[in-house]
């Protein structure tokens, strides 16, 4: 077993415990998707392409007063050790639904009845905390394809590692430590879109992993804004 | 508009309006549970079994025993496997096939509850170091709805677990063999509770009914083990909850688990 913290209290990626990964994000990278994000996070690289407001297929699906919004999250055969049967496991269809959930509050789909707007994210590599990545180029995405919004969506985990909280538990972490924590929030609202726990804390373990959790979300949507910007206002400048 | 429409339009309209002096559409006080009624030894042929009855809510649950090759990264634990399904018979909407995302999600955060609770020291459970394991199958079928499945299908899988009975098994010839006659109790470290919480505004109620789910902004189960820990969560619905709702909700996840667990632990 690796150990997960040294005495010092450095991570087995060199990390502190408030520290996250190395985050990159670029805007519009798939021509044919209306909106599109590629994310890396840590080892996780992942794209994710929206399409849409468009028409609905299956037709029964459609909402007379209202938009729709779908989600795929799926993960490629290669992006894992083991290969991975590319057909949607439980897992997947479970992190779908929690991203939907997570990115549903943020959208204003009313002024497009009976359409679709269809995020499809693709794990390419995955590292632990895949679905906080995927949500976080989702959500710019969502922003790029120019889905009316009421606020980003980011998103990050936090986790108790070596009977410590730590933020952004990795790949490791996840399966050697505690608990893990995945948090997607709206910043400027203040709203907590998704929430998960696995793992064993104290309730006031829970605060400060919760806490810990917005604090990275928070982080992360300056590198999300950081990203936009890029893409649309060449100089970096608002 | 059809008239079953119009009638859930106007239940959605007087549920708001009771909760806006505080009070639920019937008659409970916001974190008040419908009444529980859980019965173990339903099914004689299964190992463990329960029924639960949480207001209209009615799940029935089945725990099998049998040996099984362990999961290849976890030759030295058994296997653990909580299933769940809404029959056909439950609910007009449901249909006979493959499983949608609302009924994987709800099998997915039954099995995490009892997992990450680790209620069971699966350690005990091994029969050959990675070759054979005892293997432990919760299975539960919803037979009525009325919302919050999440918590009593997660009863009806804690009551069958706690009930059940372990049968022997020896290695004979390399192969697992029952020994007739010859049974233990399951090796249980804790109680899992869940509790599942809708907020409707900026209210959290515990217990939604179907009705105050169809109103609800979000939900929340949050699982909790005998030691007052916080042990597994899962958000949903198609809104957030604040900080300091989320802590509200913890606390309220432990007062009234210890209710249930205490309800849930006479059958041990």
């Amino acid at each position: 077993m690796t150990q997960l913290m040294n005495e010092n209290g450095i991570r087995c990626d060199g990390r502190r415990i408030d520290q996250i990964r190395n985050v990159s994000i670029k805007v519009g990278v798939l021509k044919n998707a209306d909106g599109s994000a590629y994310i890396e996070f840590g080892k996780n690289k992942i794209l994710a392409g929206v399409f849409g407001p468009r028409d609905v297929h299956p037709k029964h699906m459609a909402d007379q007063d209202s938009g729709i919004l779908r989600c795929r999250y799926h993960m490629s055969p290669f992006s894992v050790t083991e290969r991975k049967n590319p057909a949607p496991s439980r897992r997947e269809i479970e992190i779908s639904k929690v991203i939907k959930e997570a990115l549903q509050p943020a959208v204003i789909l009313k002024d497009f009845p009976r359409t679709v707007v269809d995020v499809f994210i693709e794990i390419l590599q995955a590292d632990g905390g895949s679905r906080c990545a995927a949500l976080d180029a989702a959500s710019v995405a969502l922003v790029d394809a120019g889905i009316p919004m009421r606020d980003m969506v980011s998103a990050c985990a936090a986790g108790k590692v070596a009977d410590k909280i730590v933020l952004d538990v990795n790949d490791e972490e996840d399966k050697e430590g505690q608990a893990d924590m995945p948090v997607a929030y709206m910043p400027n609202l203040g709203k907590v879109t998704l929430m998960q726990l696995d793992g064993i804390l104290t309730p006031d373990e829970y605060k400060k992993c919760l806490e810990t959790a917005i604090g990275g979300c928070k982080q992360v949507y300056e590198i999300q804004k950081k990203a936009l910007m890029e893409k649309y206002f060449k100089n970096g400048e608002a | 508009m059809t008239s079953s429409v119009i009638i859930e339009q106007l239940k959605r309209e007087k549920i708001l309006e009771l909760l806006s002096q505080g009070k639920r559409i019937d008659g409970r006080e916001l974190h008040d549970q419908r009444s529980l009624s859980i019965e173990s030894g339903v099914i004689p042929k299964a190992n463990g079994s329960a029924r639960v009855r949480l207001g209209d809510t009615e799940v029935v649950t089945g725990v099998k025993i049998q040996p099984d090759k362990p999961f290849p990264d976890l030759g030295d634990k058994g296997i653990l496997i909580c299933t769940a399904e809404i029959l056909p018979l439950a609910d007009p909407k449901a249909e006979p096939g493959p499983p949608g995302e609302e009924v994987i999600e709800l099998a997915r955060v039954v099995d995490r509850g009892i997992r990450e609770t680790e209620m069971l020291d699966l350690k005990q459970l091994v029969l050959i170091k990675d070759k054979s394991v005892i293997g432990i199958f919760v299975d539960s079928s919803v037979l009525n709805t009325d919302g919050n499945l999440f918590d009593a299908c997660s009863y009806a899988a804690v009551a069958a677990i706690l009930s059940c009975t372990v049968p022997k098994y020896e290695i004979k010839d390399d192969a697992p063999a029952l020994v007739e006659g010859v049974t233990s109790k399951p090796p249980i470290k804790t109680t899992p509770v869940s509790v599942t919480m809708a907020r409707i505004g900026d209210h959290i109620i515990v217990d939604p009914t179907a009705d105050e789910e169809a109103c609800m902004n979000a939900r929340i189960t949050i699982t909790t083990n005998s030691d007052g820990n916080i042990c597994a969560l899962q958000k949903g619905g198609s809104d957030g909850f604040t900080n300091e709702q989320l802590i509200k909700c913890s606390e309220i996840a432990l007062s009234v688990g210890t209710k249930i667990r205490k309800q849930l632990e006479q059958l041990m």
